[in-house]
């Protein structure tokens, strides 16, 4: 990953945080634009067509999710814009929610200016960011009994990613859990692409629930 | 959380001390046909038998007790669903066909004995009641929880009850009025106009009046509770846009250790306190403890913990001890791993939980006993070990320090 390659765009409607974002973010990455509401945003993005943005979940009008719908809308699936999810809160409902929308990773906005960097350009290879809280949950929300019309190949979780997925929520870094499971990170990674795509096709009621839930917040 | 709470305990006084009295409801648990009794009974503070048998006998003045029997039922909204939200199954109740055997035989028994012991009051009045009883209930009769009520006209454009239903309720009830007035005509020759205007006004009243009712007291009741619903989640809107915001932002900037530590403990007690999970409310469980027990050891030692626990468990002996143990791995990390940051992970499983703290501090090795923390692992493992289960250290010196944790749900 060569400096200054990844073009980032900065959605949050805090205006403060932004240029916090910003100053953290400039040494490594090239911040192509900001926006601090969902129409700017969805109007900045098909305009920049950035590599990675940081989305802010909770926004008023739409939220984050409005944001991905709108470019998913407007730009006919000709993006090749890779969304991060950055939020102060981590309700289930919340973090499920912009997960299914299409967003590819989830960190809190408590994260180390280095641990942002990382999961930017994480994101930006085409690889998703799960936090050990995003882990948290969707072991929760795949814990139990699969439902009656369980489609086998969503609706549930291979020992293997639910080991993956257990690592990461103990703290572990994709490298440390490949060296703990005796894989490659390739493999880790591959563990929790698939991980990703159940949490977003998924029918499981947790899932449906925890994304219908709350669109008010 | 604590206003929730506080609803919550007013209501339930209102039902222990009777004062202010309590509305007057359909009993949902207490019931013969519709509830009625144990409701006015509820309401008055009577036994409902008493009230029951008090129908049975204004049933004898001329059918008086079934007519204030029907009113009240179509008129008192049901009592609420209990707190604990019931099986979904219940949400439909219809009446059942032995309820509806049970009122017709107690019908037609009233009417056989009022016409044996010589107190009918005629077939003039008789057969148009009866028609107009009939009609009403076709009408009217309600499945438990279909409180929405509508105009004949709204149901059925919206099909949720047949026009052969409000046709047939209609027509009975403008029918009785038909007989009656045929029956009356010739004892009522004065002003046949009159009682023709009063049977129409109150043929119309029985077909609309309840739903005009009840149409009121849904807008007051679905007003007010709406209302209650925006403003928490407008409030709990803004804190979240505001003070959370800024609490992480205090969290990210270059600030004092100290200053960093307490925004993200106010920030954990406002984010469970919006979300319902407040970690000192009485009746907490484990998810609870352990985040309270984060908080505590986050505050105190100025280090984030990061908290993770998938499934939830009561919390008991067993689920105390983990938490201590817990707790204690967490503390001993804060103090002496010299990380940033610890993580806790707890996993309720249907046979075990299991626990994960983690640091990536100092380390030191296990085998080489530095004192201290040996005594610390050693109060870990002893406490796990007396309800069955196991700990283990591992730990290597700059690679910093894990303890699982391994606790059976049941006592071996």
């Amino acid at each position: 990953m060569t400096r200054s390659s990844v073009r980032v765009f900065v959605v949050d409607d805090h205006e403060l945080f932004r240029s916090g974002v910003r100053s953290e973010l400039s040494r490594s990455c090239q911040i192509v634009g900001e926006a601090g509401t969902v129409e700017e945003a969805v109007v900045g993005i098909l305009r920049e067509s950035p590599d990675v943005v940081l989305l802010d979940v909770h926004m008023p009008a739409g939220g984050g999710r409005g944001v991905i719908e709108g470019v998913r809308a407007d730009s006919a699936g000709g993006s090749t814009t890779q969304f991060l999810a950055l939020s102060v809160s981590d309700a289930a409902e919340d973090v499920i929610g912009i997960i299914r929308a299409g967003a590819r990773g989830y960190v809190t906005k408590s994260i180390s200016a280095d641990e942002l960097v990382a999961a930017v350009q994480r994101v930006h290879g085409g690889d998703v960011v799960f936090s050990p809280r995003l882990a948290g949950f969707v072991l929760d929300a795949f814990a139990g009994e699969a439902p009656v019309s369980a489609d086998p190949e969503l609706d549930l979780l291979t020992a293997r990613e639910r080991e993956t997925l257990r690592y990461i929520a103990r703290g572990y870094t994709y490298k440390e859990v490949a060296s703990e499971l005796h894989i490659s990170v390739k493999t880790v990674e591959t563990h929790v692409s698939a991980v990703l795509r159940k949490l977003q096709l998924s029918n499981r009621y947790e899932l449906t629930r925890w994304a219908s839930e709350r669109q008010l917040i | 959380m604590p206003a929730m709470a506080q609803v919550g305990a007013r209501r339930a006084s209102n039902a222990v001390d009777g004062a202010p009295r309590p509305r007057l409801e359909r009993s949902r648990s207490d019931r013969v046909i519709g509830g009625v009794a144990a409701g006015i009974g509820h309401h008055l503070g009577v036994e409902p038998t008493t009230v029951r048998i008090a129908f049975v006998l204004l049933t004898f003045a001329f059918g008086f007790g079934i007519v204030v029997y029907l009113l009240t039922w179509l008129l008192a909204p049901q009592e609420a669903a209990e707190a604990t939200p019931a099986p979904r199954a219940r949400r439909h109740i219809r009446p059942t066909i032995s309820q509806a055997l049970g009122a017709g035989l107690i019908l037609v028994g009233v009417a056989i004995l009022l016409y044996v012991s010589g107190f009918w009051f005629g077939e003039a009045l008789a057969w148009p009641v009866t028609l107009a009883a009939v009609g009403f209930a076709i009408l009217w009769a309600r499945s438990g929880e279909d409180r929405r009520s509508r105009s004949p006209l709204d149901v059925v454009i919206s099909g949720r009850r047949s026009i052969a239903r409000v046709a047939i309720g209609s027509l009975l009830i403008l029918g009785a009025g038909a007989v009656f007035l045929g029956n009356s005509y010739s004892i009522y020759t004065v002003g046949p106009m009159l009682l023709a205007a009063t049977v129409a006004i109150g043929g119309l009243g029985l077909i609309g009046g309840p739903w005009i009712w009840s149409i009121g007291r849904d807008l007051i009741d679905e007003r007010s509770s709406r209302i209650r619903t925006e403003e928490r989640a407008e409030m709990a809107a803004h804190l979240h846009d505001s003070v959370l915001q800024t609490l992480a932002l205090i969290q990210r900037a270059p600030a004092s250790r100290e200053m960093a530590s307490l925004a993200r403990t106010q920030e954990r007690e406002l984010r469970a306190w919006l979300y319902g999970r407040a970690p000192t409310l009485a009746g907490a469980r484990l998810r609870d403890a352990i985040d309270a027990m984060a908080g505590r050891v986050e505050r105190d030692q100025q280090v984030k913990v990061e908290a993770i626990v998938v499934g939830d468990a009561d919390l008991e002996e067993r689920t105390r001890a983990l938490v201590a143990a817990v707790g204690e791995a967490t503390l001993n990390a804060a103090r002496h791993s010299g990380a940033t940051e610890v993580s806790v992970y707890v996993e309720v499983e249907d046979d075990a939980t299991t626990a994960y703290v983690r640091d990536l501090g100092t380390g030191f090795d296990p085998d080489a006993v530095a004192s201290d923390r040996r005594g610390i692992a050693d109060s870990i493992v002893g406490r796990l070990e007396r309800h069955g289960g196991t700990a283990h250290v591992m730990s290597r010196p700059g690679a910093g320090t894990e303890v699982a944790m391994h606790l059976p749900r049941k006592a071996p």
